[in-house]
């Protein structure tokens, strides 16, 4: 009697062992589909925007000359590649855009970090200098870039500048926020403890900030490449700007695809560096929802 | 507030004499953004002995609050005095620690880091503040705990780690503003045993603020009630519940609770349905 139940019950628990694993087993099956159709859907978008692209071209239904073709993308790429332009090799060339970008990100980003929470930190500057930095932020700050090659000619430093100008706003007005929402039960129970206002910025106003500004971070390095690439266009001696100028003047659109894609992948290789710094600094962070579910 | 005062010597508790809390004639007003005066609070007057855990219950909006931090030096009172074991309440106050409803936790720092920060902020040496807060983790039963943040936590355990960080320090005294408040019912119990027991071996004063009659009873050696706007303190009553009290739950249930319970509802009854009603006929 009693070694019947315990076989029934062993029996039992087996089925249920074997309902549970063909349910693991379909959920995996499940998600191995979902993941090819996403890929298969990418690669599909991408042969029939390129395909469309190269075949309406071939065809002659869209002219090559004023919309480039992939395939001569391609070629053009692998001309600056190898051949170099007429300003010396593409990687001088890519070193010293990045170099202006990559400058104008970092002194954007730290004058920004400091205004935002300055500004933010006191009610009393925030009102003084509120309406200045709206009316900064509403001129078309592009337009400096030809008063700064103007004033600093055609080196280095007003690409610079540029970009440092397009990364500031964005960096200044999330800091600012990012202040302005840090708890203030925080606040109050690090003075009670004894901090000074220098340990209050240091323990809870910029940690707390931090989690804007890193979020601007993303956009604001789209900024100094553009302000980078906008300043050389309008005057240089090096840089991929210069490239792109030149080959409008040629009428090669090719060249200046080209152009874009190089930079498109210095932009992506920044963002997923970006990326690696926003988990290591935000670890503490309960993992979203948004993130969960990545899109 | 950048001078450092001594460092209590680590982790023996009781070095620092508690101090009594004299409220004299306190009144504070509020400058609305429209420019209006607001008077939160008018002509306060209470004293918390040295050593005494006071709790003040009161509706919502009779300042409660705001008494809380005219005593921790936060804000200056507009009149009337504060002082702390003698000594005019004039800048924050030494030998403060505050605990919100809020859990005011550094989100960012793990559960040693957060419960670190008192004795760090007072300049005590990192080695000496780990070896600190390692024995007040012990203390809150939260040891294995200390690499966690604080959202990988539940609210109970976010409390303990809340207390460790306000005791830390050893106190001369504790302000607690709705410290258990958010908690569920069997959370908000134990919390309450744990605090007693805390309590009694460091014994700071306490101004403890609470909507719950029950939890003021339980806890306190005395009840103040306030009445709502301007605030102003109506009542004051003595709890004399032997100490050490034990399981809270079980002391709801003791007669001499529920006499007392009962003498003081009567008393806060009536600002209850006064504030209820103000605050209904402002919504009509």
């Amino acid at each position: 009697m009693t070694t019947m139940t315990t076989t029934q019950q062993a029996a039992r628990s087996g089925v249920a062992d074997k309902r549970e694993i063909d349910m693991q087993a379909a959920g995996r099956r499940a998600h191995t589909r979902r993941t090819t159709w996403i890929w298969v859907g990418r690669i599909g978008a991408a042969v029939l925007i390129l395909g469309g692209w190269q075949w309406f071209t071939a065809a002659g239904w869209v002219d090559k000359f004023f919309y480039g073709q992939p395939s001569g993308i391609w070629d053009s790429l692998v001309h600056l590649f190898t051949v170099g332009t007429a300003f010396g090799t593409i990687w001088e060339n890519l070193w010293i855009t990045v170099q202006e970008a990559f400058l104008g990100f970092l002194l954007g980003t730290v004058t920004g970090v400091v205004f935002g929470i300055l500004l933010g930190s006191s009610r009393y500057l925030a009102s003084v200098f509120g309406p200045y930095i709206k009316i900064l932020n509403s001129i078309p700050r592009i337009v400096l870039g030809s008063i700064f090659i103007v004033a600093f000619g055609l080196g280095v430093f007003p690409k610079v500048l540029l970009a440092a100008v397009l990364v500031f706003f964005v960096v200044f007005f999330n800091a600012f926020q990012g202040v302005r929402e840090v708890d203030p039960g925080l606040v109050a129970n690090v003075r009670v403890l004894g901090a000074s206002p220098l340990q209050v910025a240091r323990h809870v106003t910029i940690p707390s900030a931090m989690t804007w500004i890193i979020a601007s971070l993303h956009t604001a390095f789209g900024f100094a490449i553009i302000g980078a690439l906008v300043a050389e266009v309008l005057g240089a001696q090096h840089g991929v700007g210069l490239i792109i100028s030149q080959a409008q003047g040629n009428f090669d659109p090719d060249t200046v695809f080209a152009c874009m894609v190089i930079v498109a992948v210095v932009t992506l290789v920044a963002e997923y560096l970006i990326t690696l710094l926003e988990k290591s600094l935000l670890k503490w962070r309960p993992p979203s929802r948004s993130e969960a579910q990545a899109i | 507030m950048g001078e450092h005062r001594p460092q209590e010597s680590a982790g023996s508790p009781g070095t620092v004499a508690p101090a009594r809390i004299d409220i004299v004639g306190l009144t504070k007003r509020f400058l609305t953004p429209k420019g209006e005066t607001f008077t939160a609070i008018r002509d306060v007057s209470l004293t918390v002995e040295p050593g005494e855990f006071c709790a003040i219950v009161g509706p919502t909006g009779c300042g409660k609050s705001t008494t809380l931090a005219q005593v921790s030096g936060l804000e200056h009172p507009s009149a009337g005095s504060v002082s702390v074991g003698g000594r005019l309440v004039d800048g924050v106050t030494n030998g403060v620690s505050y605990m919100f409803q809020t859990d005011s936790l550094f989100p960012w720092k793990t559960v040693l880091a957060n419960v670190m920060m008192g004795p760090i902020l007072l300049g005590t040496p990192r080695k000496e503040a780990t070896e600190l807060a390692m024995d007040w983790l012990r203390r809150v039963g939260l040891t294995g705990f200390e690499d966690r943040y604080p959202h990988q936590l539940s609210g109970g355990m976010r409390k303990r780690v809340s207390m460790a960080a306000a005791l830390i320090n050893n106190p001369r005294i504790l302000l607690m503003d709705e410290p258990f408040g958010a908690l569920d019912v069997q959370t908000k119990a134990i919390m309450q045993t744990e605090l007693l027991q805390l309590w009694e071996d460091l014994r700071p004063s306490v101004l403890f603020i609470t909507h719950d009659l029950d939890e003021a009873v339980a806890l306190a050696d005395k009840v103040v009630i306030m009445t709502s706007s301007p605030g102003t303190v109506k009542d004051v009553f003595d709890v004399d519940l032997p100490r050490p009290r034990g399981d809270v739950q079980q002391i709801r249930h003791e007669e001499r609770f529920l006499e007392i319970q009962g003498r003081i509802w009567e008393s806060l009854r009536d600002e209850v349905t006064r504030a209820y009603q103000q605050t209904a006929g402002a919504a009509a």
